[in-house]
């Protein structure tokens, strides 16, 4: 293993400044969704009283899910002592704090009460999963800001690994947290899966994994920072795992509910008539966000060019924002079987609806669109300002000994 | 022996006194109101009581509406929105048996569980279950997250989606947090036997199909009814032990 020099990005170009301006403006966007939600109520959005978490709920998710699986290659490196994977460390973990305040942003700006930031942050009810991920979160920016320095700071390299193992146990907790906030829900039969934790787990390294891909060839790209094969090689063979470890959760979760009787409504609702969710699990996930990616990443014909590894990673982006939508929106569309072997004839408030209609309105997708761009605007500063990145990724710089 | 003090020890003694003072002066208004608001008082909130409700869906008419009327006028839960995202604290439901064709209806409302799942999914605790049974928001720590009409097994919860005007005195009520059933705790808390407006005007009419009371209480006609018929719980597998009952209902 090589010593390693980093650099920061001279952010002189014009690439840079115009990619700053639109990351900008979507964020000035998000914050006027914001402000109009909060001025005018929840009322200009998609969501009612049926379906209660929305568009932004799976931005937010999406990111929380990211920022925790981002950290897959500094834990690598430092947990599983992998050292090829260290030049990467820095990037990796600047991504997990920067996509994290991206998603808790928009979460925290879909509040009904935003303003009552200070109270989520003082009152504490210790039975709730969620109240467990404030702090969750809050602690994971912590660790990753002290893991960050550890890195750089020569004095600090010796405790780098403990940090890192810390960073790693607690970055599983996190996830496992996320996903218990559906796990846990008993009222609504999409959910209440314990299998919801190491699904969303899953889900948050082959997503982490598919935007750090997507960071390092933009990044490249941008700084003409020399990008070897092997560095690209190794990780996209993880993602190539990845993506069929969360299909095997997933697949796991649709056979459990497939053999509970009572569940086959909402399994049949998901898997062959719920319309749009039906779609979107089959074509979104399935088909774009599984099969293709690992076509891509493992056919002979299409695995050794770059353009199939960035675009595997795309696709894995959109099949995990997919699988979220059906999960989040679709597990509410299903209507609750308040009253078993009973057929509901009239009600006041939707009972007797087969599926619980939902539109996300441009608001909602302008404050999800936010979050990315809070974490993009957030990740070029800092690349910018702090030597994050290697100054050559080129395998002879990286190691000598490596051969693909 | 010279008895004068000297200024060093005028001074001390007079930081001591101000001192002493200041801090009394501070602390004892502090003290005296945590006595007032930790005091036990005649008809304070308690758990010797559980307030519920039964419910029989025999004497309920299909059709009627009296019940939610009285809530919304109640409440004053009268803004003109949207039907998707209008408040329902109580609605009726008109149910058909799948197995014999028969038809009844009844009215919904939150079912004051013993163990709610919305308190214990609540981040800042302002879900929260009274001493007596009732679930309750508390407005001013709700920060509108929704998780707890998420976990509500029957759907009892409502999100206020837009700014409201004339909001009644008795009933705390903002955009942007969540509200239910609160079983017309500004009546109960009167005392002298006030019941929830629903069940007030389901007397009214006649139909009689709602019970209130305490459900602990041996001398209560809730109590001796609940002994007498059978009753049944919403979702009952989930274990929650609701405070309202149906008589009538076979699920």
């Amino acid at each position: 293993m090589k010593n390693v020099n980093f650099c920061v990005i001279e952010g002189k170009s014009l690439g840079f400044y115009v990619g700053m301006a639109v990351l900008s403006f979507f964020i000035l966007l998000g914050l006027f969704a914001a402000y109009n939600m909060e001025h005018h109520g929840h009322v200009i959005t998609g969501m009612d009283n049926q379906i209660v978490w929305g568009m932004p709920h799976i931005f937010a998710i999406f990111l929380i899910l990211a920022a925790s699986g981002v950290l897959n290659v500094a834990s690598i490196s430092s947990v599983f002592r992998k050292v090829f994977y260290s030049p990467l460390a820095r990037l990796s973990a600047l991504l997990a704090i920067t996509l994290l305040i991206g998603g808790l942003s928009v979460l925290l700006l879909d509040l009904g009460r935003p303003d009552r930031l200070l109270v989520a942050m003082t009152h504490y009810n210790f039975k709730s999963i969620f109240a467990w991920n404030i702090i969750l979160y809050n602690g994971f920016v912590a660790i990753c800001v002290l893991y960050l320095w550890f890195m750089m700071e020569r004095r600090m390299q010796r405790y780098y690994p403990t940090v890192g193992l810390f960073a790693f146990i607690w970055r599983l907790i996190l996830t496992t947290g996320t996903g218990s906030i559906f796990g846990f829900l008993i009222a609504r039969e999409a959910y209440n899966a314990a299998i919801m934790a190491p699904l969303f787990i899953a889900l948050s390294l082959s997503l982490g994994l598919a935007v750090f891909l997507i960071v390092l060839l933009i990044d490249c790209w941008g700084t003409h920072c020399s990008l070897g094969e092997g560095i690209l090689h190794r990780p996209k063979t993880l993602l190539g795992v990845l993506i069929a470890g969360v299909f095997y959760f997933v697949l796991v979760y649709h056979l459990t509910h497939l053999y509970f009787t009572g569940r086959h409504g909402v399994e049949y609702f998901i898997l062959a008539g719920g319309g749009i969710y039906t779609v979107l699990f089959w074509g979104g996930y399935l088909f774009l966000g599984t099969i293709l990616p690992l076509l891509l990443l493992y056919h002979e014909r299409f695995t050794h060019s770059r353009i199939s590894i960035g675009l595997a990673s795309l696709l894995t982006i959109i099949g995990g924002f997919c699988l979220l939508y059906v999960i989040i929106i679709g597990g509410q569309a299903y209507p609750l079987n308040i009253f078993p072997g009973k057929e509901i004839i009239s009600s006041g408030f939707f009972d007797n609806a087969t599926v619980h209609p939902y539109t996300p309105s441009g608001w909602e997708i302008m404050l999800g669109i936010s979050g990315f761009a809070i974490a993009g605007f957030a990740t070029m500063l800092a690349l910018k300002l702090l030597p994050l990145m290697p100054r050559s990724l080129a395998d002879a710089d990286i190691d000598e000994t490596f051969k693909d | 022996m010279n008895e004068e003090l000297s200024p060093t020890q005028n001074r001390r003694d007079f930081l001591k006194t101000t001192a002493v003072v200041a801090g009394m002066t501070v602390v004892a208004p502090g003290i005296l109101l945590y006595s007032v608001s930790q005091a036990y008082h005649e008809g304070s909130v308690s758990s010797d009581k559980r307030w519920g409700m039964l419910i029989d869906i025999n004497k309920c008419s299909e059709g009627c509406n009296i019940c939610t009327n009285a809530c919304t006028i109640e409440h004053g839960l009268t803004e003109h929105v949207r039907d998707d995202i209008k408040p329902q604290w109580i609605r009726k439901i008109g149910l058909r048996d799948k197995q014999t064709g028969r038809e009844f209806s009844l009215p919904m409302m939150c079912q004051h569980c013993e163990n709610p799942p919305c308190t214990d999914v609540c981040p800042t605790g302002a879900s929260f279950k009274r001493a007596d049974g009732i679930v309750l928001v508390d407005r001013h720590i709700c920060i509108g997250c929704r998780y707890c009409m998420m976990a509500c097994p029957y759907k009892a919860r409502s999100f206020v989606h837009e700014a409201l005007e004339n909001q009644k005195p008795h009933t705390p009520r903002g955009k942007g947090t969540v509200e239910a059933c609160n079983l017309c705790v500004h009546r109960i808390d009167l005392g002298h036997g006030k019941k929830p407006a629903c069940v007030e005007a389901c007397e009214k009419t006649g139909h009689g199909a709602m019970l209130f009371g305490d459900i602990k209480d041996p001398n209560s006609e809730i109590y001796k009814k609940l002994r007498e018929v059978s009753s049944t719980a919403l979702r009952a597998d989930m274990q929650l032990n609701p405070g309202v009952r149906y008589q009538g209902l076979s699920l």
